[in-house]
């Protein structure tokens, strides 16, 4: 394959994944995830944890042969934990080279919301907003985007980093 | 410029001319230790900047060409003329200075950038420095010449006949050339493709192999090593002039007789034929790292799913004596694939240690003070990666040990030691694990200072009295505790101790320090020999499984009440043989739920590690099994840095088992900043 035959290919890739998101629900929320950055979906599956984390940071999975952290999305939105049920999953995701999942209550569709139905969120300052890029409409339902790399690198995290 | 990274012969020229730039260094170091360049080095060095040259020119790296002909004929005027420059220094600074050229540029390449440095200011250097020695010697001394030609080569044609019987004349004289060509400048034969060219051995048996060759050996040397080769009937070599043997070269072939008529296609470079060409006389082969990892990991999770079959939960407690026995030599075979892999990848120290010498040299020099660096042990052999973890720690060791360690010349005489400085970097093997100390003869670390230190920022968790001398030294090792306003231009550059500890934690090391006023510091590192593979433990704790490295457990046992004493602040110890050790309770440390509390339902396993213990109480042992190490996820490390887990494995039933870290366990009941364990165990030993 020639060098632009293979670019377009990856140009296309990236054409077929604009402007999709994994849509999810945590505690009654919904929210959407780019779908490039999700590699797969997987069921709930035994969680080793891990002394002196974060409490959103369950602990590792053994994914194939790949250890991987799993990070609980309800915690990580300062909501209650809740115990995992039949329809709890892990979306695993990969966030520059980091493998990481994230448990959340549900897995729905992968829709799709052009840029010009998403708005900025309201309050860049609330707490709990702060993994939110942009509140999305689709079929007449609100998502709230997540910035997936605020995710890994956000202000709470460089303060664990510093201590 | 394109990336050639990954094509082999760009690999191999960087291999290569990396080996031989380190040689050289070495090479220069040791001169310039003894004091004079003896004529063996020049030689050598001569050989090398002329490989040097001659490949990195093939690759078209024009300054690195350059600089290596500049050398060469500095050094090749230097052995033509052994009149010894006044000063050998000036010239080993110049050599290094373009050592350190080499290394850059060829740390460009390596990363992808093209080699564009500029060499023309060493390479004036050079020059200026040929032309002082060559008028130094005008001026000295007759400048006569002897017959030895401008660049310092002899050249010699050699014809080689064989015996009728022999087969495969182009193998046998492939096999001379091949003996040979280490100790030849230049070269190149008649008929010109050896293995290639399918007339080649008629053509040799019916006129003769013959090689041209330009090299600084003696006719005889060369005759003795063509004697060697087998079948041969008829050797002659004679000495030819510098025009006859250009004439042989490609450009004028036609000039060098009849004989050239049957050549194979002209052959830019005959060289590169012949390294390449499958050798009969091939040994070892160059193999890419990554492979290696590869393949370890390949092994690694054969390991795993060896223990997968053999503890399948589906035969457990079956008796199946032929399964048994089909299991045992799956696990013999399986644990020689693994230690012939770890073999592979062991690498002697050597060349780390060596580094060192460059640093001592340059520090020594700018900062004034005289010293020797002895290197014990060097051919030690560990794990690749390991090496590359501890090379940046000992250089700061070293760098310490020269700028902080060692005192200036006058302050050695004041004290009556001798004047110049000894640095012992030391390495042996002890069981499963490594040894280095690096040591020097210095002032001794400054206990009192350490303390005020320790005081000042905030680290000093127990009372001073409580403490040894051991436990103050290691004091620096804390984060926090080395501080900028300490830099000087080697150590110090804001990088501290802690860095240098977390640095050998990495690759499941601990360091120690121990040092006598006026006497000296020594450091002691300790590596394992490898990482991946260990035999470790499995043990259980409520839900959650641990492994711990069989080589840190000294004994498990179940605890009787009455040796448990707690102290007023809840920290349990207990007495075994008369001593007592702290006990660390894995549930409530780890807060795992579900653990056994009763001290009597579960096992205690004292674990020990330079010569401190503790002992952990876990609910149950599970069995000992290699295990295969795996570091946590990137994530969890950047998050935290996580207390007492080194890494995690995966069990047979693809479970996860975190690996304990007995060191670190150690340090946070040492430290006392958990609460749960006593800190003042030394006390109740000592009553």
């Amino acid at each position: 394959m020639s060098e632009t035959a293979r670019n377009d290919t990856l140009l296309d890739e990236e054409d077929s994944q604009k402007d999709k998101y994994l849509t999810f629900i945590v505690d009654g929320e919904s929210y959407g995830i780019e779908i490039r950055y999700v590699t797969e979906i997987i069921g709930l599956q035994k969680i080793t944890s891990v002394p002196d984390m974060p409490d959103f940071v369950r602990g590792i999975i053994n994914l194939r042969g790949k250890i991987i952290p799993v990070m609980d999305m309800r915690v990580r939105f300062n909501k209650p934990f809740r115990e995992y049920m039949e329809r709890t999953c892990i979306i695993v995701v990969d966030i520059r080279d980091l493998s990481i999942g994230l448990i959340v209550d549900s897995v729905a569709e992968v829709v799709n919301i052009p840029a010009a139905a998403v708005a900025a969120p309201p309050d860049l300052t609330k707490r709990g907003n702060r993994f939110i890029m942009g509140i999305g409409q689709a079929a007449g339902e609100v998502k709230l985007l997540l910035d997936c790399e605020k995710l890994l690198t956000d202000e709470e995290t460089e303060q664990l980093l510093n201590n | 410029m394109s990336d050639l990274r990954g094509d082999p012969i760009f690999e191999a020229y960087l291999t290569e001319t990396a080996q031989l730039v380190g040689q050289l260094e070495e090479l220069i170091l040791a001169c310039e230790h003894a004091g004079a360049f003896t004529e063996e080095a020049i030689h050598e060095i001569f050989r090398i900047m002329h490989t040097v040259k001659g490949s990195s020119s093939m690759m078209q790296y024009h300054n690195i060409a350059a600089l290596a002909h500049a050398l060469e004929d500095l050094f090749s005027y230097l052995r033509d003329h052994p009149a010894r420059p006044a000063n050998w220094s000036e010239l080993s600074d110049l050599m290094l200075e373009g050592v350190d050229f080499a290394k850059v540029e060829l740390h460009k390449l390596r990363s992808g950038e093209p080699a564009d440095g500029d060499a023309s200011v060493v390479i004036g250097k050079v020059d200026r420095l040929l032309d002082a020695i060559k008028r130094g010697r005008i001026e000295g001394e007759d400048a006569a010449d002897g017959p030895v030609p401008s660049d310092g080569l002899y050249r010699y044609v050699a014809t080689l006949r064989f015996t009728e019987d022999c087969q495969m004349a182009n193998i046998r004289a492939y096999q001379a050339v091949f003996q040979l060509r280490d100790r030849l400048a230049d070269f190149r034969h008649i008929p010109e493709s050896l293995l290639d060219d399918p007339e080649a051995d008629a053509v040799i048996r019916r006129q003769g192999f013959q090689l041209f060759m330009a090299t600084d050996r003696s006719r005889d040397e060369i005759v003795e090593a063509l004697s060697g080769t087998s079948y041969l009937k008829d050797l002659q070599v004679r000495e030819i002039a510098p025009g006859e043997y250009a004439r042989a070269n490609p450009p004028a072939r036609e000039a060098a007789g009849p004989e050239t008529m049957d050549n194979g296609p002209p052959d830019g470079a005959p060289n590169r034929e012949i390294r390449n060409a499958p050798g009969a006389h091939q040994t070892t082969i160059q193999v890419n790292v990554d492979k290696l990892d590869e393949l370890m990991d390949l092994v690694g999770e054969l390991v795993i799913a060896e223990a997968m079959v053999t503890q399948n939960p589906d035969i457990a407690g079956l008796q199946l004596g032929q399964f048994q026995k089909a299991a045992r030599h799956l696990q013999k075979i399986t644990k020689e694939i693994q230690d012939k892999v770890m073999e592979i990848r062991m690498v002697p120290l050597a060349t780390t240690f060596q580094r060192m010498n460059r640093i001592v040299r340059d520090m020594s020099k700018k900062l004034g003070k005289s010293v020797a660096l002895r290197l014990v042990g060097e051919d030690t052999e560990v794990d690749k990666n390991i090496i590359e973890h501890i090379t940046d720690p000992l250089m700061h060791l070293v760098r310490n040990a020269v700028d902080h360690g060692l005192e200036t010349a006058d302050e050695r005489a004041a004290a009556g030691k001798p004047e110049t400085g000894v640095i012992t970097l030391e390495a042996l093997n002890n069981g499963g694990e490594v040894l280095i100390l690096v040591r020097d003869d210095g002032r001794g670390l400054d206990r009192r200072g350490i303390l005020d230190k320790a005081k000042a920022r905030e680290l000093l968790h127990r009372p001073e009295a409580d403490m040894t001398d051991k436990e103050i030294f290691q004091l620096i090792f804390l984060p926090g505790f080395s501080t900028k306003e300490e830099i000087t231009e080697y150590s110090g550059r804001g990088v501290g101790m802690d860095v240098v500890q977390q640095n050998i934690a990495q690759v499941g090391g601990t360091i120690t320090v121990d040092s006598r006023p006026g006497e000296g510091t020594v450091f002691m590192i300790k590596i394992p020999l490898t990482l991946a593979i260990i035999d470790g433990m499995n043990i259980r704790v409520g839900d959650a499984l641990y492994t711990i490295p069989t080589t840190a457990i000294r004994e498990s046992f179940k605890a009787k009440v009455r040796d448990i004493i707690t102290d007023p602040d809840g920290n349990e110890m207990i007495m075994v043989r008369g001593e007592c050790h702290p006990i660390l309770r894995i549930h409530k440390l780890f807060r795992v739920p579900g653990g056994r509390t009763d001290i009597r339902d579960g096992v205690l396993i004292m674990a020990e590690q330079d010569e401190r213990s503790l002992c952990l109480f876990v609910d149950e042992l599970l069995g000992q099994q290699q295990v295969v190490v795996k570091a946590l996820p990137a994530y969890i490390r950047r998050l935290n840095r996580v207390r007492g887990v080194s890494g995690c494995t995966l069990l047979g039933d693809g479970s996860i088992s975190l690996i304990l870290d007995i060191q670190g366990l150690l340090n946070m009941n040492h430290g006392g900043e958990n609460g749960h364990v006593g800190d003042r165990t030394e006390r109740y030993v000592a009553g």
